[in-house]
């Protein structure tokens, strides 16, 4: 018995091959390998971002060198957000979200908070303006009275002359 | 006067940059004075309407079903706000006080406890409210707007709003008993 590989049998065995290897594939997403987690962060990388934040409970203290436990929790609440791949920004959005602006050294450029970025810059440029036209001021008022200091002094040595004859007549 | 005439006019600082430049210093002024007035103020007082309170509660401890209370809400009842901390150990004293307080008074729906929990992490958080079996509404101070509002200054504090949602009493530190705690409330109810 002879088996021919007709056009309609090459057509099943391609059908057969794809309805395999799209099994194959199914299988593979549905019985995935369980991969590798993050790595749980270093002391260093907690740290990192907890220097830029600041204990909410505590005075002036950054995250990172405060010893209560209040800021034990939250330092192990970063290395927790870090190991479930959060940013740096998201962890630092999320504490400004829970605990308000203060934990933030630099506080966010929103609102009144803008009067801290743009009054300094404003205020020394303003100082620097007062600071030329005085100086200018100076120079021109020093100049002009180089420049009439003969007239000036030839009056007085005229009135010293005189003041000096008065008194000699008097002797 | 010819010899007048004949100087140079004097040039000042234009009126205009005058006007701006002091409206600006007087505007920086006014603000540091509100800033600072509003730092000195110190706690809300007895006496004071409790306006707006919104807290967003924790999953398990919500406020008849609704994940949110206002104050607004509360029209009506005496309502009993507490701050805490899982971190803050005098907090742990007055716990099973407080629970104990709200068993009392949570049938007849005349009294509200809300309990608010200032810069704490949500699993320690979770964690406290199971270990001293704290049944009544509890939720983070988000962005610590509510304590700002009442200018707490540590943990624990508890604040007494009677029906009208005026401040009748300042609790500053833990109860020590359920008695001390009746001792408020009871009074406020007649």
């Amino acid at each position: 018995m002879e088996f021919k590989l007709s056009n309609k049998n090459l057509r099943i065995t391609f059908f057969v091959l794809l309805a395999i290897a799209l099994a194959f594939f199914i299988a593979s997403q549905i019985y995935r390998p369980a991969l590798a987690q993050n790595p749980t962060p270093t002391d260093d990388e907690v740290n990192r971002i907890a220097h830029q934040l600041y204990c909410p409970v505590c005075e002036n203290t950054p995250l990172d060198v405060c010893p209560t436990e209040a800021c034990r929790q939250w330092r192990d609440l970063i290395r927790q957000q870090l190991s479930q791949g959060w940013t740096e920004d998201q962890i630092k959005q999320y504490f400004i979200d829970q605990y308000g602006v203060r934990v933030v050294g630099e506080p966010p450029a929103t609102g009144l908070n803008w009067l801290i970025y743009v009054l300094p810059p404003l205020i020394i440029l303003a100082g620097a303006f007062i600071l030329f036209r005085a100086l200018r001021a100076w120079t021109k008022s020093s100049k002009a009275s180089a420049a009439t200091g003969s007239e000036i002094e030839a009056p007085k040595d005229e009135y010293v002359a005189r003041l000096e004859e008065e008194l000699k007549k008097r002797k | 006067m010819n010899e007048i005439k004949e100087t140079a006019p004097r040039r000042g600082v234009p009126i205009w940059a005058q006007i701006i430049v002091w409206t600006l210093l007087v505007a920086l002024l006014v603000l540091v004075a509100v800033g600072l007035n509003r730092a000195q103020q110190g706690q809300v007082q007895k006496g004071d309407k409790i306006n707006q309170l919104t807290l967003t509660l924790f999953s398990g401890y919500e406020y008849n079903g609704a994940n949110q209370v206002k104050l607004s809400d509360l029209s009506g009842k005496v309502v009993v706000v507490n701050f805490w901390a899982s971190w803050c150990k005098p907090c742990e004293q007055e716990a099973a006080d407080l629970e104990k307080a709200w068993e009392l008074y949570k049938g007849d729906g005349k009294v509200v406890f809300i309990g608010v929990d200032y810069v704490d992490t949500e699993p320690e958080a979770r964690a406290y409210l199971k270990k001293f079996g704290i049944t009544f509404s509890n939720g983070p101070d988000l962005g610590t707007k509510i304590s700002q509002m009442f200018r707490i200054k540590g943990v624990p504090e508890t604040y007494f709003i009677d029906q009208n949602g005026v401040l009748q009493y300042v609790q500053i530190g833990p109860f020590t008993s359920v008695a001390d705690i009746q001792s408020i409330i009871d009074p406020l109810l007649k």
